[in-house]
């Protein structure tokens, strides 16, 4: 692993996740660099989504504990921006553009708070960034597939993080918008700061990232584009899953052997 | 007070008797009437709960009693026939909002249930008070049906429940394969040429129709419990449908008795209430209790699973300390096992108890020593934990210090043919990542057999 | 007609507060823990009767809380240690629950001042004939119905709750992952919005009953939420569906001699069949016009 003077940005140590009984993700460690863009890869099902998820602490985990820079998610809430899943959002919901992006603005400010000038500025500027101001007032569901995406990443955008988690950030959206995020994780970058994605178009992955992280119920693999997308790390995650490790996992989670196991 | 209690009227046991001995024919036809009602109701009501749609009876009662008012202004009669249709009009006029709303407008599906169910209400209650400032006869009793009452009930609503509830029985059984399969999947049953639509809306029709005459005896209000609380509590006595079907419909007579017994005791009480507390009682009852899935049981194989883990971790620890050894010296006290593996003092000392118990170890001049069926065992765990450490090494590629961890579970869990498995996978059968041998399997191991 | 002020103003309050906190409760999609709350909270007035006697608001507002909580508990609980589908779980507490209420109603009818009719109805007619003497009793000032100064505070409390805790509130309703993400408190505001429901619910409950209030809560909510652009608009527009419902039905109650809250109930679902009839035939023109214009293209 890569050692930094400062702590990596996301460190994740043996983590275990399931879903009711399957095991979903079994013994994932891995420690990504500072400021470079992370793709998480795997075929469907594979955990890609639950691994981003675990690392937010937005489905529990078995085991395992991950860290930020160094200390728990506790502490870096607030430099972590998380971006849902399209297909997650409600896009009925009756909200327009610019409050969804000052909603990036939420976390800094205290339950009585209304947001500032300052938060208004920085949130036109990361509409402005995405090319997204003058739809301001539009609500959620007048928007084109690509422009929904885009609002999100505004939204995190206006968070002013340090580390960027996307959940699917290229799916389905048109070739403007695609452009539009690939010059976001320019300037993002240029910036120290670091991106992880689940990503599932193999054919741009090596173009788009500097990292790859692979995911098949487990680890396969973890580096540079350059070292680790090879014929052998593919055939790997896409081969199919450890039928063995599988079935005693999902066994041990059935019968509740992990917690039996705690108490020693 | 309490002698002239007595004598101005009979006690809980006379009536008891007296019911029993079926003199009161009525009483004897209304507890027919409503253990047919719970028996169908709860059977139709598990496919509801299959489909998903748990809450869909609570709505349709609630949207029936428009039609019941409506069907009173329009006729000025109480023919139950008359009521049942009237009932039976405006719940599926509910039924088909539930659907459509959430289809045609932005409104999800669990707020259309509950729009469905207070608007028809309101609109029930509003007819009823309407009524009720009329100058119209045989008015009484119609408020009966929000929240039932048994003791209210004619000898005509008692022969329209019976045919009714009987053919929903009958039509359950009849159609029950295409039931399930729906119920199963309704894609799947698509694929395989079942005409979908048709069988759900004969299953709507039939919840309706229960909730329907169940209306008198359980109420408005409460009739989505009859449906939905006997099926959860069987759910947890078996796996298999059609078991589960006749405990709920068992469930659903028994509560149906319950309650029926209470109403007789004392006519004022709503039957209702009461069939929901009995159900809910059975359903707690399975939640505990259940020999599968109950939470006692559940708690109790936990306790059971702790016990041997904590014992093979002790004879796993024993065979480590053997090896150490160079497997000459078999005697080893309490320290000698915490310096290998930290288990709190208490919980050791039992731990050995049992072990000495079933003659895995015994008591020896330091402290314990490894019997022989204690030996064998100790080998062939340590073998599958060390099996395990080279798998997780080989094929996911995890480092000699974090493997152990893993396989300190998965050993107690391994069986013969997964065993086998995994030699056939291995390359490395002889020694684990740490460099430790691997026992070779030691013959007449058959723990598993 | 100063009865008639009273009543009126009195039912306002109920459509408005109950309009207010609906509109967080369809967005969360939690129509149905509605539902079952407003179900409860009769066993949660029950007992505090029987334990108390007495009626006095804040102990009426706490038994409702606390019977309220534990109805979203359990439903939650149930749900993850029996494996129950969440709708299920919901039905089997609050059916129980309701179903205890209304069987100690029977049988310490004596001691509680409720029917079974008042559960269902409410009985907002008599609302102006319960009211509140402030002072010694009998020179004391009569300050007016207590039903009214009940919700008057559950109202003060709701409002102040959304002004306050507007941006949690979006944000935990909008999209819980990501309020997640941004450190908020999510399970919190779940149960912050159910102790909402609890108290509208028991506040309303002299006023229409236990079952009416779900049609208050849900169903202006839901024809503001047809119409609403922003979270601002739809729950300015659930008070004025919710006003007009209490004016409309009050009137209706009236003319067909039917009672006050059913009627209120009705209306609003007529105004929103109104609206969902009117966004329809938009829908329709619309597609005319589009094939028209796809017509005149080719």
């Amino acid at each position: 692993m890569t050692q930094t003077t400062r702590p990596s940005p996301i460190s994740v140590n043996n983590l275990n996740m399931r879903y009711q009984y399957k095991p979903v993700l079994t013994d994932v460690s891995f420690e990504i660099p500072e400021g470079k863009t992370i793709a998480i890869v795997g075929p469907n099902g594979a955990g890609k989504s639950t691994l981003l998820k675990g690392i937010m602490g937005l489905e529990p985990l078995m085991e395992g504990e991950v860290k930020f820079f160094g200390e728990p998610l506790a502490q870096k809430r607030l430099a972590t921006a998380y971006v849902p899943q399209r297909e997650e959002i409600d896009w009925d919901f009756p909200i327009k553009v610019m409050d969804v992006v000052l909603m990036g603005r939420h976390g800094q400010l205290k339950l009585w708070q209304r947001p500032s000038k300052l938060d208004h500025e920085i949130a036109e500027q990361a509409l402005k960034d995405l090319q997204m101001w003058e739809f301001k007032d539009r609500q959620i569901s007048q928007l084109s597939g690509g422009q929904q995406q885009r609002v999100f990443l505004a939204r995190a955008l206006a968070q002013q993080a340090s580390l960027y988690l996307m959940d699917e950030p290229f799916a389905g959206v048109d070739v403007a918008t695609e452009k539009a995020i690939i010059e976001l994780f320019k300037n993002l970058k240029a910036q120290g700061k670091t991106i992880v994605c689940v990503h599932h178009d193999l054919n741009t992955v090596g173009e788009y990232f500097d990292w790859i992280i692979f995911i098949n119920a487990r680890l396969v693999a973890a580096g540079p584009v350059e070292s680790v997308l090879t014929k052998e790390n593919l055939n790997k995650t896409y081969g199919g899953r450890l039928s063995l490790l599988n079935d005693l996992t999902e066994q041990m989670y059935r019968t509740r052997l992990n917690q039996a196991h705690k108490h020693d | 007070m309490q002698e002239w209690n007595l004598i101005q009227q009979p006690g809980t046991w006379e009536l008891l008797i007296e019911f029993w001995s079926f003199e009161d024919m009525n009483a004897l036809w209304v507890l027919m009437g409503s253990i047919l009602l719970g028996m169908s109701a709860s059977v139709i009501g598990g496919f509801a709960f299959l489909r998903k749609r748990s809450l869909i009876g609570d709505a349709l009662a609630h949207a029936a009693l428009p039609g019941v008012m409506m069907a009173f202004l329009l006729f000025q009669t109480r023919d139950p026939l008359v009521m049942f249709l009237g009932a039976l009009t405006s719940s599926f006029i509910g039924f088909f909002l539930i659907d459509w709303l959430p289809k045609n407008t932005k409104i999800k599906p669990d707020t259309a249930l509950a729009i469905t169910l207070s608007f028809f209400f309101a609109l029930g209650l509003m007819l009823l008070s309407h009524i009720q400032g009329l100058q119209v006869e045989n008015k009484s009793g119609l408020d009966k049906i929000l929240f039932g009452q048994a003791a209210a009930m004619t000898q005509q609503d008692i022969t329209l429940l019976a045919y009714v509830t009987v053919f929903i029985l009958v039509a359950v059984t009849a159609f029950f394969q295409k039931f399930r399969l729906i119920a199963f999947s309704a894609i799947y049953a698509r694929s395989l040429g079942v005409p979908v639509a048709l069988y759900e809306l004969l299953l709507a029709l039939l919840i309706v129709m229960s909730v329907v005459v169940g209306l008198q005896l359980v109420g408005v209000v409460l009739m989505a419990a009859v449906l939905l609380t006997p099926i959860a509590a069987a759910r947890f006595w078996s796996d298999q449908l059609t078991t589960i079907l006749f405990l709920s419909a068992f469930f659903g007579a028994l509560s149906a008795l319950i309650s029926t017994q209470i109403s007789y005791l004392a006519p004022a009480m709503p039957t209702g209430p009461w069939m929901v507390v009995s159900l809910a009682s059975l359903f707690l009852l399975s939640l505990l209790f259940a020999p599968s899935r109950g939470l006692i049981k559940r708690y109790w194989q936990q306790r059971q699973l702790r016990q041997k883990v904590s014992e093979e971790n002790v004879l796993r620890t024993l065979y480590k300390l053997y090896e150490r050894r160079q497997f000459e010296q078999n005697d080893f006290n309490i320290a000698d096992i915490q310096a290998l593996r930290s288990m709190p003092t208490d919980m050791l000392k039992d731990t050995l108890k049992h072990l000495c118990k079933k003659q895995m170890i015994r008591e020896s001049m330091r402290g314990f020593c490894l019997s022989k069926e204690g030996l064998e065992i100790a080998t062939q765990l340590t073998r599958r934990h060390r099996l395990w450490e080279n798998y997780l090494n080989q094929y996911m590629d995890l480092p000699a210090d974090q493997v152990h961890s893993q396989a300190e579970r998965i050993e107690h869990i391994l069986t013969q043919e997964q065993e086998w498995q995994l030699e056939a996978e291995l390359k490395n059968r002889k020694s684990d990542p740490h460099g430790n041998p691997i026992p070779e399997n030691t013959e007449g191991m058959s723990r598993d057999k | 007609m100063i009865n008639d002020v009273w009543i009126l103003a009195t039912a306002s309050l109920v459509a408005i507060s109950c309009a207010l906190v609906g509109v967080f409760l369809i967005l969360r999609r939690q129509a149905l823990m509605g539902d079952a709350i407003s179900h409860s909270v009769l066993l949660g007035i029950v007992l505090a009767f029987l334990i108390s006697e007495s009626r006095s608001l804040p102990v009426m507002l706490a038994g409702a809380v606390i019977i309220g909580l534990i109805t979203a508990w359990l439903s939650d609980t149930l749900h993850k240690v029996g494996k129950l589908q969440s709708d299920a779980s919901i039905g089997i507490v609050f059916t129980l629950f309701f179903a205890i209420g209304v069987i100690l109603i029977s049988l310490y009818a004596g001691q509680v001042d409720l029917d079974q009719e008042c559960v269902l109805y409410g009985e907002i007619a008599f609302v102006p004939f319960d009211t509140i003497i402030w002072g010694s009793s009998e020179q004391g000032l009569d300050i007016g119905p207590r039903a009214f100064w009940m919700i008057s505070v559950v109202f003060v409390i709701v409002l102040a709750s959304i002004l306050v805790a507007f941006n949690r509130l979006q944000t935990v309703a909008f999209h819980p992952s990501l309020a997640l993400s941004l450190g908020i408190n999510v399970v919190f505001w779940h149960y912050f919005l159910m102790t909402l429901v609890s108290l509208t619910t028991v506040a309303s409950f002299d006023a229409v009953g236990a079952i009416l209030v779900v049609a208050l809560l849900v169903i202006p909510a839901s024809s503001a939420y047809l119409l609403a652009s922003t979270l601002k608009n739809m729950l300015w527009l659930a008070v004025i569906y919710a006003q007009s419902a209490v004016l409309i039905g009050y009137a209706l109650a009236y003319a067909l001699d039917s009672a006050i809250s059913a009627s209120i109930a009705v209306t609003s679902g007529v105004l929103l069949g109104l609206t969902i009839l009117g966004l329809q035939v938009h829908k329709i023109r619309l597609r005319r016009q589009g094939k028209a214009t796809l017509l005149e293209k080719a």
